[in-house]
């Protein structure tokens, strides 16, 4: 007969004798050692079955090739296949291509605006701020489908009211000339799709941005203003040499932020095109590719494939950027 | 004690006589508006199978679709009856998951000749099994409005006698009345593209899978759509967009070209304030096409398929409930029979008392059956980008559907 463990429980802790009559199993079970796992267990599941176990899934349908409603049986295992045509598709590039562009255009005024405007909020309003704050932040919490649906009938050619309030600017004298005298045709022509795209993302993430600048700001001590008021600097001269380069670190944070969901950009796109990418695929971001190839021409092992090569640019231009900051904070 | 026993012995007893009948469940996936059909074909049903309930799981279009993909991937959670739009049915009877209908028990090659013609072919696949059976149908048809028509000083027969002369009555009615002919230039590619197909096509490939993209039909359907967008006649607007339905409510847009079930949704929602105003003619250049069609399918890991089998006659044998889904749901019948009804006789007051219905009906027997391939999706992509070009950027016709039968090519090898 093996020992008994309550031998080597904690000292405080001992089976009283009586309960030796249930035997084994209730000696064995010694809730101080397995509550722990227990109580973390909950997340660890969510996080094989939502997290990891797709994850894995996806990798290796990657590397299948056939269609899916015959069964998962049913596909045959291809190798590289996949990634090389992925690599070879005009249409994968289009959409880095777009995605890139939807990108940069939309996240770097997001930043750019967002500096002075948090610098501009923490110094100009004391009352009013939280309310000031929270208007710029209302379109980040805003459901993404609402708000594209909206601009969608905002940026009607006919209908819209952006093309009327353009038409009415256009009849100014000196700055009419400036601007298009005929209804832009918002949503159909493929120059102005992209745009379109870029402005309803930058008017949605620029609050959010706003709201981790000022945070940032607030943590700056106020001596160091007082200071360089002293010496003289004026306030374009403090926020140049003091308060931009204490923002450095969230500004890493923000932009990194912004180039994964940037390069994620999904949502936007799909409503305010419908689902199509618009004229010649214009506003088609790699993510809609991905899920087009895999919903609507049937090709899941493709699909799976070009979520991988994604999750490989997003990789590579996150460490640039750290890269980017970090050489910059050097030289500084 | 005593007291319990025999109460449990009399409820045993009524148990043995059959109060308590095991009652089977019959699951059916539908989509809107097959769910409301099926729905209230339930009465009907109760009545012939009183100990049979209905199921329905109903889903949004898309979300109901890929509900089943995934379920045919996994062979989990799938319904004993699955109904099927066209778009999917393609895909899905080419996966070879759904029960061949002509096999026993089902024998459905004795129904054959009671559906209308060309859907029985679209729910064959190409190993020739029947993967479905078809509920629903959507004529195609011109839907115009009559009043523009004629403050351009037109008749209908200058939009429906050829594809040039309805583009000429489009010029006349933008400078008559300023309204767009159509919604968008894509729509006449569209159409253009499925007449004058030869025996043994497909839309985009024929039986060999040869890529057929620069056969003259396309050639033409390219010039045509360049002449509308040129000419200024489209309002460049996607179908199903709040433009699309503005369009139809201030009659800026006088015609669309959709299956007849448009007409339905034209007098609920679409543009419900200008009631009498529509007609209905057929195609322009005598075509004939349709927009959609539903279909029943038995997937072969389902359950029940014996019942399955009963309910999917019932809804597409029966006239009866053919004749209401069509009343109902505006869901044309499929089943010829039901095509024979006093229903097709009554003037229409929505399109200012025309008798729609016959329109509909007479078409019905003169659209082609056509082909559906694995890759359709993607050459639709294909042509519709490269189109996109066309029109947008001024790309030379023959080296657009050139690149497009590369690009086509080269994705339908895999």
């Amino acid at each position: 007969m093996t020992s008994l463990p309550h031998s080597h429980a904690a000292g405080a802790l001992r089976l009283p004798t009586t309960q030796r009559r249930w035997g084994r199993p209730w000696q064995t079970w010694q809730a101080w050692k397995w509550a722990p796992y227990v109580f973390i267990s909950p997340f660890f599941i969510l996080f094989l079955v939502f997290g990891l176990f797709p994850l894995l899934f996806s990798m290796w349908l990657s590397f299948q090739s056939g269609s899916i409603s015959a069964g998962l049986a049913s596909l045959e295992f291809v190798g590289w296949e996949n990634y090389a045509f992925a690599l070879g598709d005009e249409w994968l590039w289009k959409s880095l291509y777009n995605t890139l562009w939807l990108g940069l255009v939309s996240g770097a005024p997001q930043h750019l605006v967002a500096i002075p405007l948090a610098a501009f909020i923490h110094t100009g309003f004391t009352r009013w701020r939280n309310l000031v704050l929270g208007a710029y932040f209302l379109p980040y919490i805003t459901s993404t489908v609402a708000i594209a649906l909206i601009f969608t009938t905002l940026l009607s050619t006919d209908f819209g009211v952006i093309n009327q309030g353009l038409q009415q600017l256009a009849r100014i004298p000196v700055l009419g000339a400036w601007l298009p005298q005929e209804p832009l045709n918002w949503m159909g022509r493929a120059e102005t799709i992209k745009p379109a795209v870029a402005m309803v993302v930058f008017w949605r993430y620029v609050g959010f941005n706003t709201v981790l600048y000022l945070a940032a700001m607030q943590t700056i001590p106020k001596d160091l203003y007082e200071a360089a008021t002293m010496d003289g600097a004026t306030p374009l001269q403090q926020f140049r040499h003091i308060t931009l380069p204490l923002l450095r670190p969230m500004m890493v944070m923000g932009v990194t932020l912004s180039v994964i969901g940037g390069l994620q950009l999904f949502e936007e796109p799909f409503i305010l095109t419908g689902g199509r990418g618009g004229t010649n695929q214009s506003a088609m971001t790699t993510a809609m590719y991905m899920f087009r190839t895999a919903f609507e021409f049937n090709e899941w092992g493709t699909a799976s494939a070009i979520s991988w090569l994604l999750f490989l640019c997003i990789a590579l231009l996150t460490w640039l950027t750290g890269r980017a900051f970090a050489r910059g904070g050097m030289e500084s | 004690m005593n007291a319990i026993f025999r109460f449990l012995g009399a409820a045993a007893a009524l148990c043995a006589a059959g109060l308590c009948q095991a009652q089977t469940t019959l699951t059916v996936a539908a989509f809107p508006s097959v769910d409301k059909i099926v729905k209230s074909a339930i009465p009907a049903w109760k009545k012939l199978h009183p100990d049979v309930d209905i199921k329905v799981v109903a889903r949004e279009f898309a979300d109901h679709h890929n509900a089943m993909i995934t379920s045919l991937a996994t062979g989990t959670g799938l319904p004993d009856v699955m109904a099927v739009e066209l778009g999917f049915l393609g895909r899905f009877a080419e996966a070879r998951t759904l029960d061949d209908l002509n096999q026993p028990p089902y024998l459905a090659a004795q129904y054959h000749k009671r559906f209308v013609a060309f859907t029985i072919g679209q729910a064959t696949n190409q190993a020739g099994e029947l993967a479905a059976l078809p509920t629903d149908i959507g004529p195609g048809t011109l839907f115009y409005r009559d009043d523009i028509l004629k403050k351009a000083g037109l008749a209908e027969a200058d939009l429906t006698r050829s594809w040039e002369s309805y583009v000429e009555a489009g010029k006349k009615i933008k400078a008559a009345t300023g309204a767009y002919l159509l919604a968008n230039a894509t729509d006449i590619q569209r159409i253009v593209i499925r007449t004058g197909l030869k025996e043994g096509e497909g839309v985009f490939f024929d039986k060999n899978n040869k890529v057929l993209v620069e056969s003259p039909r396309f050639v033409r359907s390219f010039e045509m759509a360049r002449a509308v967008r040129e000419a200024k006649l489209d309002a460049k607007i996607g179908a199903w967009s709040n433009e699309w339905s503005e369009g139809f409510k201030r009659g800026t847009v006088a015609t669309q070209m959709m299956g007849a079930w448009l007409g339905g949704h034209l007098q609920n929602w679409l543009a419900p304030g200008t009631r009498g105003l529509w007609r209905a003619a057929n195609l322009p250049a005598g075509s004939y096409g349709s927009w959609g069609g539903t279909f029943y399918a038995i997937p072969k890991k389902g359950a029940n398929k014996a019942l399955a089998w009963e309910f999917i006659k019932f809804m597409t044998l029966n006239k009866d409930n053919q004749l209401a889904g069509f009343k109902a749901e505006d869901a044309f019948p499929a089943l010829i029979e039901a095509q024979n009804d006093a229903f097709y006789d009554e003037p229409v007051p929505f399109f200012g008392g025309q008798k729609v219905r016959l329109l509909w009906r007479d078409a019905v027997p003169r659209i082609p059956a056509l082909d559906v391939a694995k890759h359709d999706a993607v050459a639709e992509e294909v042509i519709s980008t490269e189109l996109d070009k066309v029109l947008d950027q001024n790309k030379d016709i023959a080296t657009a559907l050139a690149d497009a039968r590369a690009l086509i090519e080269r994705r339908s090898r895999r």
